[in-house]
């Protein structure tokens, strides 16, 4: 699904320059669930955002189901993020004018679905993530767990290939994280690509495969046994 | 454009964000407020103005001689000029077609007027019937002079209200002589005239009789004449500037004085007053427009800061969008789309409120120098559209650059 070949990314900081990816090769295969893991700086957000076609990288390749992702035009690019990618931010970042369902039903509005197909098939996947009657509330009128779980329901809608999830838990307590996780699990189980960044162990215990970055390089990448994260809910 | 949907998404960002809305709006729709009514209130002021000159001044042209100031062909400076009938007999002779009412006068400033043990000193003008035109008098009892009086030189009088007031008190005046000069007028009307009191403090009789019996032989002491009427204003400015130059020419002339003495024949052409006055309401009315065009300027320059505003405070939500996959052209849209569609209805509204202001309120105000204040529709509707594109294309420049930041960059925007 994902093939990436030493990806190199820097940044200028004013005279400085800052070498953040320093040649990564990893690929990930359909139906994965890879958590990245790194202390700050080890430059795995920068990584989960050249995947997510959300800034670029300087070398190396990147494949996308079989597309080679380089030199996208702003049009192009936000063309692929919609077929392919679904996002999952740490703050979770719905739109605060907009309700819940209509916040799920954004990405199929750039799709170009109607709007009464668009109202459907949010409100299908608000049931997923059990929030159908939360559909017209305001985000600021959620909690944090049903907000995340909103955006994952949004990220779902347009039936990404991938799933990228930048801290998905970082703004929740425990409980509602692992509420968060097993809802991740049970997508995953259905067979969707979906790759998180985290800084916390025992939410990269609930993920299939954990590749270790530290300064810009991957230095460990393990299967694991995934712990389920009902069980210690 | 007639994308529902877009529409839809529209709507609903206007309903979340009434405050900031509201605000652009009014902006707006002050701005073309101010500049309607500043519109109206100029071009009343302009009616005004030309009513008050239709209304009393009509067209006169007014000469009255004086005193020579040039040496000319060997006469000495400081001549007194003295018109005589002649004068008035020949520019009557060589413009009759022009002319409409004529009338010479000649006159007493001071001159004592008795009834019984009454009496009073009054100024005297000897008149043709037209006078009573030129003057604008209108008559409370009697008559005024006529054709008959000046031809059998009658010696008849018409009397001032004050006069009438002065003399006769409560006393009907029509049919009773009063005396002038030692000569026994009979009194045959009583006039007011707009000019009040002061106006009103005069008789009149022919002026064949005043020539013959006061003394005046055959001096006239000034020149009232006004042209038959033009098509419309411009034209009879230019009718009776060239018919007053050309008097003045005549008369220097005929009196051998030298063609740049000014002093020695006045003439006083209401029309051109008129015009003196019409270019100072051009000035006014330039001046509205500049105060205007300000005010709209002041709008933009508002419109423009509320969508700098607007764009900045949406950059997160941009960054959302282009993260679910919006191109930078629906971005660019989007926000144009809502700042297009707000300034439109907001100059709407402004334009229907001065409108309805100056329907209602215009002719209602009781100013004597603005009356029945209107404004050009195309003018008003070419200012909302004016308005309308500054503000889309002040929306246009942030709007661009914040759909052209990285998802990433306007992602992290707190």
């Amino acid at each position: 699904m994902i093939e990436i070949s030493n990806l190199h990314k820097s940044y200028r900081m004013g005279a400085n320059t800052l070498h953040v990816l320093k040649g990564i090769n990893f690929s990930v295969a359909d139906g994965e669930l890879v958590s990245i893991m790194g202390s700050s700086g080890s430059g795995k957000s920068t990584l989960l955002n050249i995947l997510g076609m959300l800034d670029e990288a300087d070398e190396g390749s990147y494949v996308l189901d079989g597309v080679t992702i380089k030199n996208l035009s702003e049009k192009q690019a936000a063309k692929y993020r919609n077929k392919f990618l679904g996002f999952i931010f740490q703050s979770f970042n719905l739109i605060g004018y907009k309700s819940a369902l209509d916040n799920v039903a954004l990405p199929l509005y750039y799709q170009g679905h109607s709007r009464s197909e668009r109202m459907d098939r949010a409100m299908s996947y608000l049931e997923k993530v059990g929030l159908a009657d939360w559909a017209g509330h305001l985000p600021n009128e959620l909690s944090g767990g049903q907000k995340q779980r909103v955006a994952i329901a949004r990220a779902l809608a347009s039936d990404p290939k991938v799933l990228l999830a930048d801290e998905p838990t970082g703004a929740l307590d425990t409980k509602t994280s692992y509420e968060v996780m097993d809802l991740i699990q049970e997508i995953n189980d259905e067979g969707r690509t979906i790759l998180v960044v985290t800084h916390e162990h025992d939410i990269a215990q609930m993920t299939k495969r954990i590749v270790h970055l530290k300064d810009g390089v991957i230095i460990e990448d393990t299967k694991v046994s995934q712990v389920r994260a009902f069980e210690n809910v | 454009m007639f994308d529902l949907d877009r529409w839809n998404e529209i709507f609903e960002t206007i309903r979340k964000n009434k405050l900031r809305t509201f605000l652009t709006g009014l902006s707006v729709a002050s701005g073309i407020f101010i500049l309607v009514v500043l519109l109206g209130i100029g071009e009343g002021m302009r009616n005004g103005i030309s009513r008050e000159f239709e209304q009393d001044a009509s067209n006169l042209i007014f000469v009255w001689p004086g005193v020579t100031s040039k040496e000319y062909k060997g006469l000495n400076p400081g001549r007194r000029i003295q018109l005589k009938n002649d004068d008035y007999n020949r520019i009557l002779l060589e413009n009759s077609d022009k002319l409409d009412k004529t009338s010479s006068t000649y006159q007493v400033w001071s001159s004592v007027v008795s009834y019984g043990k009454e009496s009073g000193s009054y100024r005297m003008d000897g008149v043709f019937p037209d006078y009573q035109y030129l003057e604008n008098m209108s008559l409370t009892a009697g008559r005024f002079i006529n054709n008959n009086d000046v031809e059998h030189v009658e010696k008849s009088i018409v009397i001032g209200y004050q006069v009438k007031k002065d003399l006769f008190r409560e006393e009907d005046p029509i049919g009773k002589y009063v005396e002038l000069s030692g000569i026994n007028f009979k009194v045959v009307g009583v006039f007011t005239d707009p000019g009040g009191e002061r106006e009103e403090a005069r008789v009149v009789i022919p002026i064949t009789t005043a020539q013959k019996a006061l003394g005046g032989s055959n001096n006239i002491g000034r020149l009232y004449l006004t042209l038959k009427p033009e098509d419309n204003f411009e034209a009879a400015v230019a009718a009776s500037t060239a018919f007053s130059e050309d008097l003045g020419e005549f008369l220097r002339e005929r009196h051998t004085i030298a063609p740049d003495d000014n002093r020695a024949i006045n003439i006083n052409n209401t029309l051109e007053h008129a015009k003196r006055f019409y270019g100072l309401m051009d000035m006014i009315r330039l001046f509205f427009w500049g105060v205007g065009v300000c005010t709209i300027i002041a709008g933009v320059v508002g419109v423009s800061n509320i969508m700098l505003i607007i764009v900045k405070e949406r950059t997160r939500e941009i960054g959302i969008r282009k993260a679910l996959g919006a191109q930078p052209l629906s971005i660019v849209g989007m926000i144009l789309h809502e700042s297009i569609f707000v300034t439109a209805i907001a100059g709407f509204i402004g334009l229907i409120f001065s409108l309805t202001l100056l329907e209602f309120i215009g002719p209602a105000i009781e100013t004597q120098f603005i009356y029945n204040p209107t404004v050009n529709f195309t003018v008003a509707l070419n200012t909302v559209f004016i308005l309308v594109l500054a503000g889309a294309l002040a929306g246009f420049f942030p709007a661009w650059r914040a759909a052209r930041i990285k998802p990433i960059i306007a992602l992290r925007d707190e």
